[in-house]
């Protein structure tokens, strides 16, 4: 988590310098160390109290997996609308279209198996082309224009699937309403030298090991991508844009195709998380992809701090855990207790107001998010009279590099 | 071949599209006043309209009038109260959501209002939820949909041309308030140019709040209609009911008050078109499909001006 910054200013030992500058530098290392430390660590944290007591450490562990999905999302729709400044209100859609085209080619409902593995890729693909098909015709419009086109286009897909029956179009594509059920969960071939087991992983609801790290080693592949992206000429231009698209227009940056490939890019890494989500929860229906997981995504990266991937990932990592295990928990514990009127308040319900009251106060108090990324922040708070080429010093943070 | 059934049915369809056409007319005043001065798409407007209904019911019900009103002097008496009460109650609503979450953002970055305004529709949505729950929750019917006339063979409920009356006595109103009142000429005057209306000497935060005031009381007026027509009124209705008044504003030509009734019964009557020809489950996604088309090929709407690109 090499994207952390420090407190501004913050003196540094010589050692811990020239340790980040190097991570820094090699920042597609330093993500694959930080997240196998993660990785490594979270599944021995939730055997200690507090978390003990909340969930078994499978249970946890399948959680985390869970929670990955939403990690994934909130990376891809910051590339929208954090780096790009493009505000996708429909992100969902292109998550379901990434589950269905795994639905549709690995499940008893269609009789197709095609493996896990390529789908994935594929899954993205066909998600990224949907992008490009959304996108093509609606980014020429300014931005809340766009939003609300999206905002439709997320609720017009899921109205698809669901209508696309027997009953409605005479032929049942999606099983409407009900969802396709039975579909595949990965598999790897088992490896092995004489009787040792090297390789010997099983992918099922009673090993969510197997799961947590899939998902691991995706987040960690797109945050490279993204990283390299991000510090290309392409990264810069989706930023020129988000701060200024006739400015950025006028330098020479084709604003229509560097928005294009935002979309694309968003998509793509939703289709990801939409192929692991089916292949865990082997089941995909129209309602798993409402306007709420939109808009949930966008809290998530709000939240998290639009513009630093490594934020937005942190920030939906905590409020899918808060959100999954804590409002269940508290509920749980007020009940237990029989605390008056807390424990006629069921906490999950009230998760859509909080993440509201959280949007609204963020974008009020603290618009680059909880881990922001300095130059978003720098961008935010334009009227404190920041000088934009006041930057941080040589080897910063993560987003110091832009120059 | 033109029988009488037929005839019947498109009369009967024609009085639910102005009915239907009315509701979402009155919403998309809302969405086109407050562009048209800050050039924000007010994302919560569709749950103000809900609010709205939910007011409605609550002051009916208090007043203890649940049922069917025969006589028409106390309906009108009964009906004019509760828009008398809703309406500025929903004003009040829309000052406070401007003065909180948008009026500090007015020079942030663009994304920044919206992102609130989000905010804003699901704190709505989801107080509303906890307040009646997830069900739909039944409208005191004080007109009776019984209540009918015969034309053209069509059996046509009172209600339709109630919601016409309503629609068309509040445009007029609006329409004389903006073109001939002080106030509404200062709010023609921040729509032009904000800092040339202050300098002027336009209280521009006074506009501004008028303008949401105006905005949010006619969805209250819209609410209540809804709920008299449908019956039925729930939690999540604004977003739907919110995102389809968006798209009549925008077909009418967004910041037009004109061209937002023109939208909204435009709109009723390809929703009811779409029902007519057995597409009702692919209502939605029809009038997605117009705004999307209308955004791509004509985006100033039908009666608006071509707009400049603001960054």
């Amino acid at each position: 988590m090499t994207a952390v910054a420090p407190a501004k200013n913050a003196p540094r030992r010589p050692a811990l310098r020239s340790a980040r500058d190097y991570l820094d530098r090699h920042r597609s290392l330093s993500i694959i160390i930080g997240m196998a430390i993660v990785t490594a660590i979270l599944p021995f944290i939730v055997t200690l109290p507090p978390f003990s007591g909340f969930d078994a450490q499978r249970v946890w562990i399948g959680s985390f997996a869970t929670a990955g999905i939403f990690v994934l999302l909130a990376i891809g729709l910051n590339v929208v609308v954090g780096l790009s400044g493009l505000l996708d209100l429909g992100y969902a859609a292109f998550y379901a279209i990434g589950a269905y085209t795994y639905a549709f080619a690995a499940s008893s409902f269609t009789g197709i198996h095609i493996p896990f593995w390529p789908m994935l890729l594929v899954g993205a693909l066909i998600a990224a082309i949907f992008g490009i098909l959304l996108g093509a015709p609606t980014l020429r419009l300014r931005g809340d224009y766009l939003a609300i086109v999206t905002l439709g286009f997320g609720e017009i897909v899921p109205i698809l699937f669901r209508n696309a029956d027997a009953r409605n179009i005479g032929v049942n594509l999606t099983n409407g309403t009900n969802g396709i059920g039975g579909i595949d969960r990965p598999t790897l071939p088992v490896i092995q030298i004489g009787d040792f087991k090297i390789l010997d992983v099983v992918f099922n609801a009673a090993n969510p090991l197997s799961y947590y790290l899939t998902m691991a080693i995706i987040i960690t592949l797109v945050l490279i991508l993204v990283y390299r992206l991000q510090d290309s000429r392409l990264g810069r231009a989706w930023q020129a844009i988000r701060e200024d698209e006739l400015a950025a227009a006028s330098n020479g940056v084709n604003t229509i195709t560097t928005k294009l490939l935002a979309f694309a890019l968003g998509a793509t890494t939703s289709g990801f998380a939409g192929v692991f989500s089916a292949s865990k929860l082997v089941f995909v229906s129209p309602d798993q992809f409402g306007f709420t997981v939109s808009f949930t995504i966008l809290a998530m990266v709000v939240l998290g701090g639009m513009g630093n991937s490594i934020g937005v990932a942190l920030g939906a990592f905590i409020i899918y855990v808060i959100q999954s295990v804590f409002l269940k928990q508290m509920t749980n514990f007020f009940d237990d207790f029989q605390v008056p009127i807390l424990s006629d308040i069921n906490f999950i319900e009230y998760q859509f107001l909080l993440y509201g009251i959280a949007l609204v106060a963020m974008m009020l108090l603290r618009p680059e998010g909880l881990f922001p990324s300095r130059q978003r922040a720098r961008e935010l708070h334009t009227d404190e009279g920041l000088d934009p080429m006041e930057g941080s010093p040589s080897g910063g943070d993560a987003e110091g590099s832009l120059a | 071949m033109i029988d009488d059934a037929l005839i019947a049915t498109l009369t009967q369809q024609f009085f639910n599209a102005l009915a239907i056409g009315g509701i979402y007319a009155l919403i998309a005043l809302g969405y086109t006043m407050v562009y048209g001065i800050i050039e924000l798409i007010n994302f919560a407007h569709g749950e103000i309209f809900m609010v709205g209904a939910f007011f409605g019911l609550t002051f009916l019900t208090a007043i203890g009038f649940t049922g069917a009103i025969a006589n028409p002097i106390t309906f009108l008496v009964v009906l004019l109260a509760a828009f008398a009460v809703v309406m500025p109650l929903l004003g009040l609503v829309g000052i406070g959501i401007e003065r909180f979450a948008y009026r500090p953002l007015r020079n942030a970055p663009r994304l920044a209002p919206l992102i609130t305004a989000i905010g804003v529709s699901f704190i709505l949505q989801n107080i509303v939820y906890i307040w009646h729950g997830p069900s739909p929750v039944q409208f005191p019917q004080i007109l009776s949909p019984q209540v009918r006339f015969s034309i053209l063979g069509a059996s046509v409920s009172y209600i339709s041309v109630l919601i016409v009356a309503v629609t068309a006595v509040l445009l007029v109103a609006l329409q004389l308030f903006i073109g001939r009142s002080r106030l509404g000429r200062a709010m023609r005057s921040t729509a032009q140019d904000r800092d040339a209306a202050q300098l002027m000497g336009v209280n521009i935060n006074t506009t501004i709040a008028l303008t949401f005031f105006i905005g949010s009381a006619l969805a209250g007026a819209a609410g209540i209609v809804y709920g008299l027509y449908f019956g039925t009124i729930a939690f999540n209705m604004g977003f739907i009911g919110g995102l389809k008044a968006f798209t009549a504003a925008v077909l009418g030509g967004i910041g037009n008050t004109t061209g937002a009734v023109l939208g909204g019964f435009m709109i009723g009557f390809i929703e009811v078109l779409s029902a007519q020809l057995g597409l009702a489950i692919w209502a939605h996604a029809i009038v997605f499909g117009v705004l999307v088309i209308v955004l791509v090929f004509r985006p100033a709407g039908l009666l608006g001006q071509p707009i400049g690109e603001r960054a």
